[in-house]
């Protein structure tokens, strides 16, 4: 399987994640630059965290005009699988690929630290090897993760279960304390309608190595190579 | 357009030079210097930038060693690590423009040991911030410690290097004054190496990043060089303002020309003293020198006067030599990134730095002579009047311990001793995935992907003790520095200091400085920790009213096998709690009896450094021998807290103990035995089937032991000559160290 990392001015996780696929999970990865208008050979676009474009207007808002962003949008149409995490589901939802907005955390301060998620489904493409319901333990850091939509909008994404991944506490109730951010019905991560465009704020590249000593976001990477070589076997 | 002034002995002394460094200047160039070649020598030969008062003592420090590979002299030391892979890392002060103005005199701090760094060759991996402040209650004292703490993490977070680790200390002498220190480690292939040099006659010279403004003039030579007065606050268009985007950028461009062969010659940052310094050190290292035509430097403002471009400290700006062949490249390169490369001049071989703006020139400077020869003083010292008294302790009046549970609760709860956690929350820590440790524990430690090891990083001192005996507090700092690298299993390969003192044109300060310079030097040689390189920051005074002498120390070790590191926290109910080392705290000195009674005062306890190299020795071997489940150095609020922190320091939780301290050589009193404090000494918490082995490794290592008890339960309860002193919920205590620094800051 073939990763393509989109490198932005001010990325900063791009070697994160590259060494995740590439040296833990040993799949293909390349960077893809910014001002690439095209790609191709590639199974799964990942966004990576950081700060694109220094992130000096609101976070994502100057990375989703990046030429290759029309490239990602026309990968996303043919149901490729893209993920965005932290300052990548930023960029997807200014770009309009995901909905709501990730706006200042509740406490107005960056957080860097570990948080508890539920996953809500295991039917994506992104979670196939979690279980519904399950806990995990992963890192945050990040200053405007807070997500928001507007009533209508979040009563939708509830109804399509669009909503992937939520803050809890560590035995899996939502709470407000253990919502680090003030994210509106606790959202850490949503996929689009189709299921194949994933963000999340949380850094599951920040916990996939025993020597880290957390590898549950290992699993959110594996599931992305279950769904690929299953979707190929279907194809063959 | 403005006539410049005429050169006399009055402007030079408004540039802040003395009349005989007037007449050194005239004599060097045979002639008076024009008014650019004055503000350039006045600059170069400020205390900032010309180390004049501390060079002759600089010398004593140890500068060698088996892995040592660059020592100081060039942007930053190099260590070998092995592998293929050497350590950069250098610490500096941004004390003065942080009191100003704090977010970007912080921010703009990490923006220039980043440079430090990556203009090496190297890409920066982790950052230190040692942050000292004045009382909580001090004017504008919340406004710094938020603004200081905003502006590391929003540099620092922005560029994607993680802030480890570093330490925050408060103490009423930095009231008017508070140290901003900033640390940060790189890592590189040693054939990618880079230096500040300029060579070979005719290659071009290149003006990289952002472009040239008015801010920052003098904040080097002025700012940093003479004592904060009422008017300190007209200085703040002094203070730079930080743009850790652009920074990003001309990281990954000059990484990605520097990984080319033959593409850079020699490149340098642009931070004290601008262009100014850059040009002059660059020819001066390389033995040449260097025509330079201002009309072509990227100007931010228009009609900016020679003067003006050569003094600006407008930050994110590099220097660099290419050769005619990779001239295109290198443009290339930089292009690709949005930034600016402009061709501002030509390596030339007469050894002089010759400036040219509108067709005119307007200095043409002997470059060695200039960056190297600045004056060196032999300042006058003295041993302070008031030493002897402040060493004088006296506990006749000083009472016992009544509560121990309310003394405890107080001191974990305490500005000094409290957890740091609402601080290094804010930083990113973890970018890069290489923290196997995070903040929190004796040290900070980072693995090296692509290879089996890792680096841990610590940064100490303890300023009560530099105050009341300068050169033990020194040693102490040195050894609390490698004390805490061997709690974490590693080894020291190097250390940087960053020593900051007050105006070195009094005798006192002098003498606290020789003392501390002594100190150092004595135990990094001990200790085997060399140094690679540092910073002195004087004149960190305020009207007459120094701070207390803090040279600080930021110490990097080395671990063999990075899934090996230690923390400091106990980890397995039942395991035994053993004390290694000498069994005996003092009162003096103590934040006990600072925070208790409010006295600062005795001489805190000498340091052997030899029993010190020894319990090192034993902690690390224990390791190897897989026999420690955790380690944690004995310092500040003595063994009471170092009990505590082993309790409740742990990030997912407190577990309990139940302890008994025996009343060894305190003199009887239960405040020195639980609170007292002493160099040399660990406590460490073993597997109870390990607990014979460990006593026969520590019998033969020579290194005392104490057994203090077991891990288990909910409650720590420490008893004391026979009776209990302290009985807590480890979760009380926890809630009560976790939520202080919050409740501190937010009042």
């Amino acid at each position: 399987m073939k990763f393509g990392i989109v490198v932005f001015p001010g990325s900063n996780c791009e070697h994160d994640v590259y060494h995740v696929v590439k040296h833990l999970l040993g799949h293909d990865a390349v960077f893809l630059w910014h001002k690439d208008p095209a790609f191709s050979g590639i199974d799964c676009i990942v966004l990576p965290g950081g700060f694109a474009h220094g992130d000096y207007l609101r976070c994502g808002a100057m990375a989703r005009f990046s030429p290759i962003m029309g490239a990602v949008k026309q990968f996303a149409e043919r149901g490729g699988l893209v993920f965005g995490i932290c300052n990548g589901f930023q960029v997807l939802s200014e770009a309009g690929m995901l909905p709501g907005a990730l706006v200042r955390n509740a406490g107005l301060q960056y957080l860097c630290r570990d948080v508890s998620l539920r996953v809500e489904r295991q039917d994506t493409a992104f979670t196939g090897r979690i279980k519904q319901g399950a806990v995990l333990r992963v890192p945050i850091g990040h200053g405007e993760g807070c997500y928001y939509a507007p009533d209508a909008l979040l009563k939708d994404l509830e109804q399509k279960r669009q909503v992937v991944f939520r803050y809890c506490d560590e035995r899996g109730e939502v709470t407000a304390e253990a919502n680090p951010n003030g994210s509106l019905h606790a959202v850490a991560g949503v996929v689009n309608e189709r299921g194949n465009v994933l963000g999340m704020m949380p850094h599951p590249d920040r916990c996939a190595e025993e020597i880290l000593g957390n590898t549950q976001g290992r699993r959110i990477f594996e599931s992305i190579v279950h769904a690929w070589q299953q979707a190929r076997r279907n194809r063959l | 357009m403005v006539k410049d002034p005429e050169v006399t002995r009055a402007l030079a002394r408004e540039e802040g030079m003395t009349s005989e460094e007037y007449d050194r200047a005239c004599a060097l160039l045979g002639r008076t210097p024009t008014f650019t070649e004055l503000a350039i020598i006045a600059v170069m030969w400020s205390e900032h930038c010309s180390y004049k008062s501390s060079r002759n003592h600089l010398k004593a420090l140890p500068t060698e060693g088996p892995r040592l590979i660059q020592g100081p002299g060039e942007n930053a030391g190099i260590v070998d690590v092995g592998d293929g892979i050497v350590a950069v890392f250098k610490m500096e002060s941004h004390n003065h423009p942080s009191f100003v103005e704090p977010y970007q005199g912080a921010a703009t701090g990490v923006g220039g040991i980043l440079r430090d760094i990556f203009t090496m060759g190297a890409r920066p991996i982790a950052s230190l911030d040692s942050l000292r402040f004045g009382a909580l209650d001090a004017p504008r004292m919340r406004y710094l410690v938020g603004g200081v703490v905003a502006g590391i993490a929003g540099y620092g977070n922005c560029i994607g290097v993680p802030t480890v680790g570093g330490d925050l200390y408060f103490h009423p002498s930095y009231d008017n004054n508070i140290l901003v220190n900033v640390f940060s480690l790189g890592i590189a292939r040693p054939d990618k190496i880079h230096k500040g040099l300029a060579s070979g006659e005719g290659n071009p010279v290149i003006y990289v990043g952002s472009r040239t403004g008015r801010d920052g003039i003098h904040g080097a030579s002025l700012l940093a060089s003479a004592e904060f007065d009422a008017g300190s606050d007209s200085k703040r268009p002094t203070v730079q303002v930080g743009d850790p985007f652009t920074e990003k950028l001309l990281l990954e461009a000059c990484l990605e020309a520097m990984k080319e062969r033959g593409v850079v010659v020699g490149i340098q940052d642009m931070g004290a003293a601008g262009l100014t310094c850059s040009a002059l050190e660059m020819a001066a290292r390389g033995g040449s020198g260097m025509e330079i035509d201002l009309d072509q430097v990227p100007l931010r403002e228009e009609e900016m006067t020679p003067y003006e471009i050569m003094l600006s400290e407008s930050q994110e700006r590099m220097l660099l030599v290419a050769t005619p062949e990779s001239e295109a490249r290198v443009k290339a390169l930089f292009e690709k990134w949005d930034l600016e490369a402009a061709v501002i001049g030509r390596v030339t071989d007469t050894g002089r730095v010759r400036i040219a703006w509108k067709g005119k020139v307007v200095a043409d400077l002997p470059a060695a002579a200039v960056a190297d020869e600045a004056p060196r003083y032999d300042r006058p010292q003295a041993r302070p009047a008031w030493q002897d008294e402040a060493q004088r302790l006296r506990l006749e009046t000083v009472p016992d311990l009544g509560d121990g549970n309310a003394i405890l609760l107080r001191l974990m709860a305490s500005p000094n001793l409290c957890s740091r956690e609402s601080v290094y929350q804010v930083y990113d820590h973890m970018v890069r995935t290489n923290t196997v440790v995070r903040p929190g524990s004796d040290a900070a430690v980072i693995r090296l992907k692509g290879s089996a090891k890792a680096l841990a990083l610590t940064s100490d001192c303890n300023p009560r003790y530099c105050y009341l005996d300068p050169a033990e507090g020194a040693r102490l700092a040195v050894a609390e520095a490698a004390r805490n690298l061997a709690c974490a299993g590693a080894v020291p390969i190097g250390t940087t200091d960053c020593l900051n003192f007050g105006n070195p044109e009094r005798p006192e300060i002098m003498w606290q400085f020789a003392r501390s310079i002594e100190g150092i030097a004595e135990a990094c040689r001990a200790l085997e920790a060399p140094i690679v390189g540092g910073n002195v920051s004087f004149y960190n005074e305020t009207e007459g009213k120094a701070i207390h002498p803090t040279p600080m120390i930021a110490m990097v070790g080395l671990l063999d096998d990075a899934r090996r590191a230690l923390t400091q926290w106990f980890r397995r109910e039942g395991d035994v709690v053993l004390l290694l080392g000498e069994p005996a705290g003092s009162l003096a000195a103590s934040e006990y009896l600072a925070l208790a009674h409010g006295i600062e005062a005795g001489r805190p306890a000498p340091v052997d450094l030899k029993r010190e190299r020894a319990l090192h020795d034993a902690v690390r071997a224990a390791r190897d021998g897989g026999l420690l489940a955790s380690a944690h150095d004995c310092s500040e609020g003595g063994l009471g807290v170092a009990l505590a922190e082993c309790c409740i320091t742990a990030p997912d939780g407190a577990v309990g103990a139940t302890l008994a301290v025996e009343a060894v050589g305190a003199g009887g009193r239960l405040d020195a035995l639980l609170f007292g404090e002493a160099p040399t000494r660990v406590i460490v918490s073993v597997s109870p089937e390990d607990r014979d082995r460990m006593e026969t490794l520590l019998r033969g290592a020579g290194v005392p032991l104490q057994m203090l008890g077991k891990v288990g339960g909910a409650r720590l309860t420490i008893a004391a000559g026979g009776a209990a002193v302290v009985d807590l919920d480890v979760n009380d205590l926890r809630r009560a160290w976790r939520g202080a620094l919050p409740a501190l800051l937010a009042r």
